[in-house]
């Protein structure tokens, strides 16, 4: 395994260069088979493969540059109908009919408005039904489908990978690139399987899984590779599941993360609005049925993970690999090898102000966010709604639940979940990135600590001087009802007096 | 794209890992809606603290970022590289970069070159002990020289070509126009359009 791919040897899935007989016996991998099939023009001599791409997602933070760039060149957008926008990572979350007060914000929003008229691209804006985080809007559309390429200015694009498409995360100039071309020129990626086999316990959920990984591969660990997601742990979830798992892709370092469709993935994409429909969407499951990994294909890396043994996992420090068991301590930087490992372990521990050994449950925090790309679907908000009726908010906690969509949001109000959550003492937010990162209002203040369901524990993401640790919509739950870090297994001792501790209690937090 | 041969200037060792875009350039910084002005967004948060390296008068003026492992990991944020370039930077080395990072790198003229851990380390101590000290980066050779010390990076042969080159990939694409329309013919019907919305 080379970290380094030559040109000279392209690296899979550059299944074409073998001839057109080979192509027929060759066992493929699922991501091999969609390279093959967006296949435009076959790079020579070290140039890239040029690959169509069949969905372009934009939204305001990393268009209005390519706009421009269009402009100057005086090029149309090639496939207005291939392209689809929506407002998310500066929207605000509350009074969303009034004006956005933010003046930059303002601003950006109004760009992507003036951008999508001018260029023809369908917009769904703030207020609209189908506005929301352009990564939950997709597949609550019918557009994010099995074989499909997929692409967006925004490294969770990964998201749609769940679907068995190819789902790129891209730079604005790519954004330019595909609105011009409707192609990008791509080299093969190596490909990764990671074979989760087992039965997650009661308790443990997709989020746990990634985060799992993540940790175990590291966040360079993917770097170069698409990774197929696979085993019986993995086909067991949902679709929701497997879009949070796939989601947080990036976070291991790969291009775009990957899980074979089958029934469940068409059981949730029939009759969706852009879905096909009758002759079409039986052609189209005939097509999605041949994409699975073939038997005998061969990954340029495999890692394997127990789901019988995982636990509800969460993060510590500053990036999404430095993750533990929630059962764990604080690791001892002074353990770890690894000289630059063991710095940043320092670093991240300075930032996030926690000592070493202090038990993961003890560590209080201040905020809980409910929402994200990763973790803001009507199936993440039920989990979590589930933990918490009928049980009381920790003092001190603010709760922020942030829908992924417009949609999303009346799905929820319609089985009472706003209820729930109003009740428990949680703001009940409208649909966006929100507190994910805090282009809008929802921002952590210096210093305090969040429980997020969200994708990054960077330094300063969540707000200057926020302290993020990372966790499951159940973890949330839990954690919002007994203040310091706590899953749904931590609750069943609620009504016994505080469990025996071999410490005294220690707060590992302000 | 202006032609990329040699770059001369100021070194800055960036001892620090796992650099994501969030540090390069934090969220708040990315609502505008223009490609420049965005050097004083470069490293934001960690530009308050007056120890930051950047704020040490041996590195102003620095057109070479030598920093540890896995730079540029996280966000697409092409910002991240228009945070460096305006802020004055022509090269960055690391053992390792974000995919992503890189990528958006290449269009932008900035040259992303990957060297070994054991290299980073030679070239932090020869910046280190000689602080302001002159770093020869040329693309062509793939080397990268400080006084006596002279190290090799890796880039691929297509990015390290258009950058030479000065080529837009855009302009390069459509030279594929004909094949790109042919290809479309073959698409299946049953493909999704997001128009008309239904």
């Amino acid at each position: 395994m080379t970290n380094a791919p030559s040109p000279a040897a392209p690296s899979k899935p550059a299944a074409t260069t073998s001839g057109p007989v080979d192509i027929v016996a060759r066992p493929q991998t699922l991501a091999e088979k969609i390279w093959e099939k967006h296949l435009v023009a076959k790079g020579e001599d070290g140039t890239p493969d040029l690959i169509y791409i069949d969905l372009h997602l934009v939204h305001e933070v990393t268009s209005p540059q390519a706009f421009d760039g269009l402009r100057l060149a005086g090029r149309p957008v090639r496939r207005p109908d291939l392209t689809i926008a929506t407002e998310d990572h500066n929207t605000p979350t509350l009074a969303i009919d009034k004006p956005i007060a933010d003046l930059t914000s303002r601003t950006q929003i109004d760009t992507l408005r003036r951008n999508c008229a001018e260029f023809g691209i369908r917009l769904h804006s703030l207020g609209d039904i189908e506005q929301g985080i352009v990564h939950v809007v997709g597949p609550q559309l019918g557009l994010t489908q099995p074989g499909l390429t997929v692409v967006c200015g925004d490294s969770h694009t990964s998201t749609h990978g769940a679907f068995g498409a190819m789902a790129l995360g891209i730079g604005t100039s790519e954004v330019e690139h595909v609105m011009a071309t409707q192609t990008l020129p791509l080299k093969p990626f190596k490909t990764m399987a990671i074979t989760v086999e087992g039965d997650l316990r009661p308790g443990v959920t997709a989020k746990d899984i990634i985060l799992a990984v993540i940790a175990k591969i590291g966040t360079g660990g993917g770097q170069g590779y698409v990774l197929e997601y696979r085993g019986s742990a993995i086909r067991a979830l949902s679709m929701e599941g497997r879009m949070t798992i796939c989601n947080m892709s990036i976070e291991a370092g790969a291009r775009a993360g990957m899980v074979a469709p089958d029934q469940i993935t068409y059981d949730f994409l029939k009759g969706r609005q852009h879905a096909p429909e009758g002759a079409d969407w039986d052609d189209a499951v005939a097509y999605w049925n041949t994409l699975a990994t073939d038997e005998g294909a061969v990954f340029d890396a495999e890692v394997y993970l127990d789901a019988n043994e995982l636990e509800p996992f969460v993060t510590w420090g500053t990036n999404p690999g430095q993750g533990v068991s929630l059962s764990q301590a604080v690791p001892d930087p002074a353990s770890i090898d690894d000289a630059n490992e063991r710095s940043a372990a320092e670093r991240a521990l300075e930032y996030m102000d926690l000592e070493a050994g202090t038990p993961m449950k003890e560590i209080r925090v201040d905020t809980v966010f409910l929402g994200s790309c990763t973790n803001s679907r009507v199936e993440d908000l039920r989990a979590a709604a589930e933990i918490i009726k009928g049980r009381t908010k920790a003092e001190g906690i603010r709760m922020l639940v942030v829908p992924g969509s417009a949609r999303v949001r009346i799905e929820a109000e319609a089985e009472g979940l706003d209820k729930v959550f109003t009740d428990f003492g949680a703001e009940w937010r409208f649909a966006g990135c929100s507190m994910c990162l805090g282009m809008n209002p929802d921002q952590l203040e210096p210093g305090e600590r969040c429980a997020s369901t969200s994708n990054r524990n960077f330094e300063g993401r969540q707000g200057k001087g926020g302290r993020t640790h990372l966790v499951s919509p159940l973890v949330a739950a839990a954690t919002a009802i007994r203040g310091t870090l706590s899953s749904p297994w931590d609750l069943l001792h609620e009504s016994e007096p505080e469990p025996d501790r071999s410490r005294t209690e220690k707060t590992g937090a302000l | 794209m202006e032609k990329f041969t040699t770059v001369t200037g100021v070194a800055v060792p960036l001892r620090r890992s796992n650099v994501d875009t969030d540090q390069i350039i934090p969220a708040v910084y990315l609502k505008r809606v223009t490609k420049t002005g965005f050097e004083d967004a470069l490293f934001a948060a960690w530009r308050n603290d007056p120890e930051f390296i950047l704020n040490q008068k041996e590195y102003q003026g620095a057109r070479v970022l030598v920093a540890g492992s896995d730079f540029g990991t996280g966000s697409s944020r092409e910002h991240a590289v228009w945070a460096l370039r305006d802020y004055g930077f022509d090269v960055v080395l690391s053992p390792r970069f974000g995919d992503i990072f890189r990528g958006n790198s290449g269009k932008q003229g900035l040259l992303a070159g990957q060297i070994t851990e054991e290299d980073a380390e030679r070239l932090w101590s020869a910046i280190e002990a000689n602080p302001g000290i002159e770093l020869t980066v040329d693309l062509v050779a793939k080397s990268a020289r400080a006084g006596d010390l002279t190290v090799s990076f890796e880039i691929d042969d297509y990015t390290r070509w258009r950058l030479l080159e000065g080529l837009d990939d855009i302009g390069l694409t459509l030279r594929d126009e004909a094949r790109i329309a042919e290809f479309e013919l073959s698409r299946e019907s049953w493909r999704p359009r997001t128009l008309p919305a239904r």
